[in-house]
């Protein structure tokens, strides 16, 4: 496991705040993410998990408060989000590869036409992180001849492929079989390895607890508590997070 | 694990099954045969029992008329397919580019957004022959010195692309619209900028799902190359229309007709596989 560097966060987020017309969604959220870490973000369906994966992507125009990446303020007015988005990789719950490509060249594009790279440096690129995941033989099937899990583990891997420095994912297990969530989460641990940074919106508690460093429980639009991920499940302080452990686990 | 093998020898119900399948498959097609027969009798008959067949068959169906105005007719016929070619040329591209217009969100855009939909919304209602005859006689009235004298050809291309691409602007917008909002976000959470976004995750993945209306449009305006005769140009209806006058005689319409028709199928047949093709892909997608 490659250790937390605490000198200096990755993403800082004071006071964030989001709302629909009068419906507040996210109520004031700080929050503080270090590198290497894995952060699992939990709570229950509506409480803005995704919402604040959005707004942390600059895909949702944040309300009020403040967002930095490594110092510099990503929610200052004219930021250039393309550039932003460079650095934030995201993948959704569905829908992530590209139809018409084959899946060497759903992971080749973004190296290609984003960072620039040559055809075969994406290339060789891509083929390992296929090859790390098992899929090197379907480097040239389209993604409709892979099953729900090999389509997300591609979508991962094309994520973290470009070096991201923040992955989030958003409920990237949610959408597949029973069956197919394990391999997909075998590869968020082993990315752990990589020292890449995550964020990940999840309802696989014991993942969580298994493989993320630290939880944060969002309810009702604010970070209602949040810690190491052994101390938080074990030992919840707030009532609210007591109450929702124990609605899980049923 | 044993594998399955081939049963070297069908069983007595079977062999049973398939004579029944094979005897009932010719009843069906002898049945259709016969129908077919007696529907097509019926048609002729009923067609040479009207008073005035004879003097139509004479001229309309003229076998001597036929052979001596093909070659003038098949000469236009070369003219109607070089026009095709640049009209759909011109056709995808500028339709491409008002349905690509029309997604543009950039308030700087707005001009172009709004000329764009005006457009569209123009040139569907407007008739096709109007447009004709708007460009045909309307532009050499502008008497621009410079331009020098334009071939009626060019100017029935330049008429019917300007209809045909608000046709296909909107199939290619449907075929925009249709890719799922996910496919844009993922593109655009990779670090991919608008323009790349469109270009190259969007565009293709609707061009793909459109191909089959798109072919549809292609029928339609390869039949209607043949109004660039109403401007003068010596295509294959204005060739006819030649040999009419010489023969007084209508068979070379029909001539005319049919090789449209001719040229037609193709274009529809390859239309129907790609479209069985897409189909049997679109099924899969992918959606997880
Ligand atoms: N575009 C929108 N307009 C209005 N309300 C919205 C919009 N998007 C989200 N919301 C609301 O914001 C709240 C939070 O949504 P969000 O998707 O962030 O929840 P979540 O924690 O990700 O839930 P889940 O676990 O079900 O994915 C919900 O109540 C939702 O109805
Ligand atoms: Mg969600």
């Amino acid at each position: 496991m490659s250790p937390i560097d605490w000198s200096k966060p990755r993403l800082r987020v004071r006071g964030l705040r989001k709302q629909y017309e009068d419906k507040v969604v996210l109520g004031g959220v700080d929050l503080e993410i270090y590198p290497g870490q894995i952060v699992a973000l939990i709570g229950s369906s509506g409480s803005g998990k995704s919402t604040m994966l959005r707004c942390i992507n600059l895909i949702e125009e944040i309300s009020d408060g403040q967002i930095w990446l490594e110092g510099e303020d990503i929610s200052v007015a004219g930021i250039d989000q393309d550039a932003v988005r460079k650095q934030v990789g995201m993948v959704f719950q569905a829908y992530n590869l590209f139809a018409h490509l084959s899946i060497l060249d759903n992971i080749t594009l973004a190296l290609k036409h984003v960072q620039g790279k040559t055809k075969a440096e994406a290339e060789e690129i891509a083929l390992g992180w296929l090859d790390r995941i098992g899929l090197a033989d379907k480097a040239d099937s389209y993604p409709d001849k892979l099953s729900g899990g090999q389509q997300q583990r591609t979508a991962i891997v094309r994520a973290v492929a470009l070096n991201p420095k923040l992955l989030l994912l958003d409920e990237v297990t949610s959408a597949l079989d029973p069956e197919l969530v394990g391999e997909v989460l075998e590869l968020i641990r082993d990315l752990k390895e990589t020292g890449t940074t995550i964020i990940m919106a999840t309802h696989e508690l014991s993942f969580a607890r298994d493989v993320a460093d630290w939880v944060v429980f969002l309810d009702q639009g604010v970070v209602a508590e949040e810690g190491e991920a052994a101390e938080f499940f074990s030992n919840p302080k707030q009532a609210r997070t007591k109450e929702f452990l124990t609605r899980l686990k049923r | 694990m044993t594998e399955l093998q081939p049963q070297p020898q069908p069983s007595e119900a079977e062999l049973s099954r398939r004579a029944f399948r094979q005897t009932r498959k010719r009843k069906s097609t002898l049945i259709a045969f016969i129908s077919t027969l007696l529907f097509a009798a019926a048609v002729w008959f009923g067609l040479i029992s009207t008073p005035g067949w004879s003097r139509v068959s004479q001229s309309f169906f003229d076998w001597p008329t036929a052979v001596a105005s093909l070659p003038r007719v098949l000469e236009g016929l070369l003219l109607n397919l070089r026009v095709l070619v640049f009209a759909v040329i011109g056709v995808l591209f500028f339709g491409l580019l008002l349905a690509v217009l029309r997604t543009l969100r950039n308030p700087i855009f707005f001009p172009l957004r709004l000329f764009a939909r005006v457009y569209v919304d123009f040139f569907r209602g407007l008739p096709l022959i109007i447009v004709l005859y708007l460009v045909g006689f309307g532009i050499p009235g502008l008497r621009l010195e410079w331009l020098g004298r334009i071939p009626a050809e060019v100017l029935g291309t330049v008429a019917l692309t300007m209809t045909y691409s608000a046709y296909v602007a909107e199939v290619f917008r449907a075929g925009i619209e249709s890719i799922h909002p996910s496919q844009r976000l993922a593109a655009r959470s990779l670090g991919l900028s608008y323009g790349k976004t469109m270009r190259l995750v969007v565009l293709p993945q609707a061009i793909r799902r459109v191909a089959p209306p798109l072919m549809n449009d292609f029928v339609a305006l390869q039949k209607d190359v043949g109004l660039i005769s109403i401007l003068g140009a010596i295509d294959a209806v204005r060739g006819a229309q030649i040999e009419v006058a010489k023969f007084a005689n209508f068979t070379p319409y029909v001539v005319a007709g049919l090789l449209f028709v001719l040229l037609a199928i193709p274009t529809v047949r390859f239309a129907d596989r790609i479209s069985a093709k897409l189909a049997s892909r679109e099924q899969a997608g992918s959606t997880l």
